[in-house]
């Protein structure tokens, strides 16, 4: 092996950043952008809200407003919620499973940067001539160019993008859990984090093609004249629908099962007990990834797909709730008897459960097709969907967040801080969503930009208004939590909150190698069984010696740059800007794929920490 | 040729002897898992609208057996030859790996061929992509088989050209391998292809 270079390139600050393979750099990188695509989502709500507090005003008026929902759903689902997953994934699963590195590393970068060039492509919109009105869904025909100006084209091509970086950061997990598990890490000894992490890349693998597909369709129909959606020739606008919650379906619980996964690693820990029934939550993520496929057509129910159509997606959908009321239950049994502490992580881990069981029983209400019938398209649906992407999957983000935080910048969150963060951004939430159950069935319907006067809407709007802000100041605590941790110069140890799991096992950060030894797991909750045998640390598996590494590469933000110039040429019909930007792209791969990649070594005496010599 | 690595004996299943070769085996076929779904979408799609030519030319008009027949022929075959060069890389032998992928890829190269003909004869027959739902789902679904097939042309050749240089080794191996069981794939697309397109289209009449 003495061809490979044995010193890592010598890169700092920005051009290590743009350079980078590291997972756990790659996983800052994508909080970094998913929170800052966050805060503009969360902007855009609050633009919305604003609208809305008072009857028959014009404050955005109704062209913009329609922007706004539709930017404001796009931006939270793909480019704010399912990036700060991925970080989360990025920065812990690795550790979880004892492995020094995910299974392409560079596939990794490509992944992460083609979301951000995706995203940003998206927000370009807004300064180029209107962003896509279409609403999130972008159904057609009104995404067409009949009815739909040239927003939508942004959205068809960031969201292709992005969509590529999930698909192969999807697979990249599924081999990396698959095959880079630590010795004795067996799948019925992987953290619950890891699991939900496993079964939402299997979700990810194969839903997202779905949604390549209807976008390549939607694209060739806006640039290309084609009739897929046009009535006129033939076309069939069910087909987007199809497609599109043929993916989308499934996303819902690629979103809320990492959430599942943080709040049984938080309610775990924090209750000092194994997790209850660990067997039973597994299956009963995959069950629910399983049925998370067999359901889509529940968004349909008034499309007119027929009465046995609809019992079966019915009758499918409310299956659901039994794999999910197990680990509903399974949560409130750990905590049963636990010596429970209550730090921020905790507090949103709590907040979570009764939140999410109000979520998932307005779903099942959902799930009645003669009911959904009178719920379609009201409020009630809004209600119910952000009781369980905010209340479910935000809270377990917020919970991962504040749990994680030490691990991944060694540095803790201010509890204090963070105690005000969870209260104000709980109740703000509640007052936000709650009223708008009831707005719903009064006969608000969503997508509209006003109401008349004295339709006993005014105090309910209102409300959720005020409590709008509620969630905007938690927000803004938990950003100055984060300055203040930032400054801070007190270290996080190791271990600040007595886990149970392998991350808990190294440095806070993690050096780049993670484990200076890969660890021999014993057991579920593999650290902790270690502290009960009365061993300092994890028993290794291997002797020291010197770790392989990836090289840093440029080339997948090259990459991504390149279909990102493409993106615009297409956007504005300049095929020879198209023709740059793909080539940019393939030459890159050309490149990538002549010149192998010997990685560096890291040699035994350059380790940070001194491990037992086996 | 062995300078490269300590390996001075390739191992036996030389694609799958490092853990970069065995993660890349998975990931590859998780990926054509992925590209199933894909394709899948594409196929439910042509279905829902073959029957929608909106006054412009039918399958039924359009479809030539004789052409697509000798299409299938030769994909089919380059699917075997691609086949013939995993057994020559479990062989370790370079050169045949060699000589089957170039018949792969000439066999490849007139599939690709006759398929540009066929759309151009097409597109003079009067069916463009705005002409009906039908065209835009019969060159979608086609085209984006043979976008594949193209791309698979590109691959295979560019790692013979590079093979030359680095010779057969764990680093190669695995390319090869992937790129034989990529061509595997899309030949089986094309399986469904020919049925459910062609054959189908063929047939006539409302079916589903």
């Amino acid at each position: 092996m003495s061809a490979h270079a044995s010193h890592a390139p010598n890169r700092s600050g920005l051009w290590d950043y743009l350079t980078t393979v590291d997972h756990k750099k790659i996983a800052i990188l994508y909080l970094i952008a998913g929170g800052i695509f966050f805060l503009a989502g969360g902007l855009e709500a609050l633009l919305i809200r604003l609208q809305l507090m008072y009857p028959e005003i014009e404050l955005v008026g109704a062209k913009t407003f329609n922007e706004l929902i539709t930017m404001h759903g796009t931006t939270m689902i793909f480019l704010a919620v399912m990036p700060i997953i991925f970080a989360l994934m990025n920065a812990i699963v690795p550790l979880q499973i004892g492995a020094r590195d995910v299974a392409f590393p560079f596939v990794n970068a490509l992944g992460f940067w083609l979301f951000f060039f995706g995203g940003v492509l998206l927000n370009t919109s807004w300064f180029l001539g209107g962003a896509p009105d279409a609403g999130w869904t972008s159904y057609t025909t009104l995404a067409l160019n009949q009815y739909s100006g040239r927003g939508v084209d942004f959205y068809v091509l960031g969201l292709q993008i992005a969509g590529l970086g999930t698909l192969i950061g999807g697979i990249n997990f599924l081999v990396t859990i698959i095959n880079m598990r630590a010795p004795g890490m067996t799948f019925m000894r992987m953290p619950m984090f890891t699991w939900t992490s496993f079964i939402t890349s299997g979700l990810i693998l194969f839903a997202f093609p779905a949604i390549t597909v209807g976008l390549v369709l939607l694209m060739f129909d806006r640039l290309f004249g084609g009739n897929f959606f046009n009535p006129d020739a033939g076309g069939n606008v069910v087909i987007w629908e199809h497609l599109f919650w043929i993916f989308g379906h499934p996303e819902v619980y690629i979103l809320i099962l990492p959430a599942f996964g943080v709040i049984s690693e938080v309610v775990s820990t924090f209750s000092r007990k194994r997790l209850f029934g660990y067997s039973s939550m597994v299956f009963a993520t995959a069950l629910i990834g399983f049925l998370g496929f067999m359901v889509w057509a529940h968004h349909m129910f008034t499309t007119g797909l027929g009465a046995i159509a609809n019992t079966l997606f019915g009758l499918a959908t409310m299956l659901i709730a039994v794999p999910t009321g197990i680990k509903i239950f399974n949560w409130l049994l750990t905590m049963w008897g636990g010596q429970i502490r209550f730090p921020t992580a905790n507090l949103f881990a709590v907040g979570f459960i009764p939140t999410f069981t109000i979520g998932g029983m307005t779903g099942v209400m959902l799930a009645v097709p003669p009911a959904d019938y009178q719920y379609h398209d009201s409020y009630f649906v809004v209600a119910h969907f952000h009781y369980v992407i905010v209340g479910g999957l935000v809270f377990g983000l917020f919970s991962g967040l504040y749990y994680w935080w030490p691990k991944m910048f060694g540095k803790m969150l201010n509890e204090t801080i963070g105690k005000w963060n969870f209260w104000t951004f709980f109740i703000g939430f509640h007052l936000t969503f709650f009223p708008q159950h009831f707005l719903g069935l009064m006969g608000m319907p969503r997508r509209v930009f006003t109401y008349l006067k004295d339709q006993n809407l005014d105090m309910g709007n209102f409300i959720s208004t005020i409590g709008a802000f509620g969630m905007t100041i938690g927000t803004i605590l938990f950003v100055i939590n984060v300055v203040v941790a930032a400054k801070s110069s007190k270290r996080a140890p190791a271990d600040p909150w007595d886990g149970r799991s392998l991350e808990w096992a190294i440095p806070s950060p993690p050096p780049e190698y993670n484990f200076v030894q890969t660890p021999l797991v014993r057991g579920l909750d593999a650290l902790w069984v270690e502290k009960m045998a009365g061993n300092k640390g994890m028993t290794p598996a291997e002797p020291i010696g010197d770790i392989h590494m990836p090289s840093p590469s440029f080339l997948p933000f090259l990459m991504s740059l390149g279909l990102f110039v493409a993106g615009y040429g297409f956007i504005y019909h300049n095929y020879v800007v198209v023709v740059i930007g793909i080539l940019a792209t393939l030459s890159c791969m050309f490149t990538r794929s002549v010149k192998d990649d010997p990685g560096y070594h890291i040699h035994e005496d350059e380790l940070e920490e001194k491990g037992v010599k086996a | 040729m062995a300078n490269h690595h300590a390996h001075a004996v390739l191992p036996d299943e030389p694609e799958k002897a490092t853990l970069e070769g065995k993660n890349k085996v998975l990931g590859f076929w998780l990926f054509l898992g992925g590209e199933t779904v894909l394709f899948g979408s594409l196929f439910a799609t042509f279905i829902a609208l073959r029957d929608q030519a909106n006054g412009g030319p039918t399958s039924q008009a359009l479809f030539d057996m004789n052409l697509v027949a000798v299409a299938t022929l030769l994909l089919l075959t380059s699917s075997m030859t691609s086949v013939m060069a995993t057994l020559a890389l479990h062989r370790k032998d370079l050169k045949k790996i060699q000589l089957w992928l170039t018949i792969t890829v000439i066999l490849g190269l007139g599939f690709l061929a006759l398929e540009i003909y066929e759309f151009v004869h097409y597109v003079n027959e009067g069916l463009k992509m705005s002409t009906s739902a039908f065209s835009s789902a019969f060159y979608t679904l086609v085209g984006f088989h043979g976008a594949h097939v193209a791309f698979g042309i590109c691959w295979i050749t560019l790692l013979q050209l590079s093979a030359t240089k680095k010779g057969l080794t764990v680093v190669t191996a695995p390319k090869f391998y992937l790129a034989c069981l990529y061509w595997h794939f899309i030949d089986v697309v094309w399986v469904f292809i020919f049925t459910v397109v062609y054959l189908m289209g063929m047939i006539g009449g409302k079916v589903g």
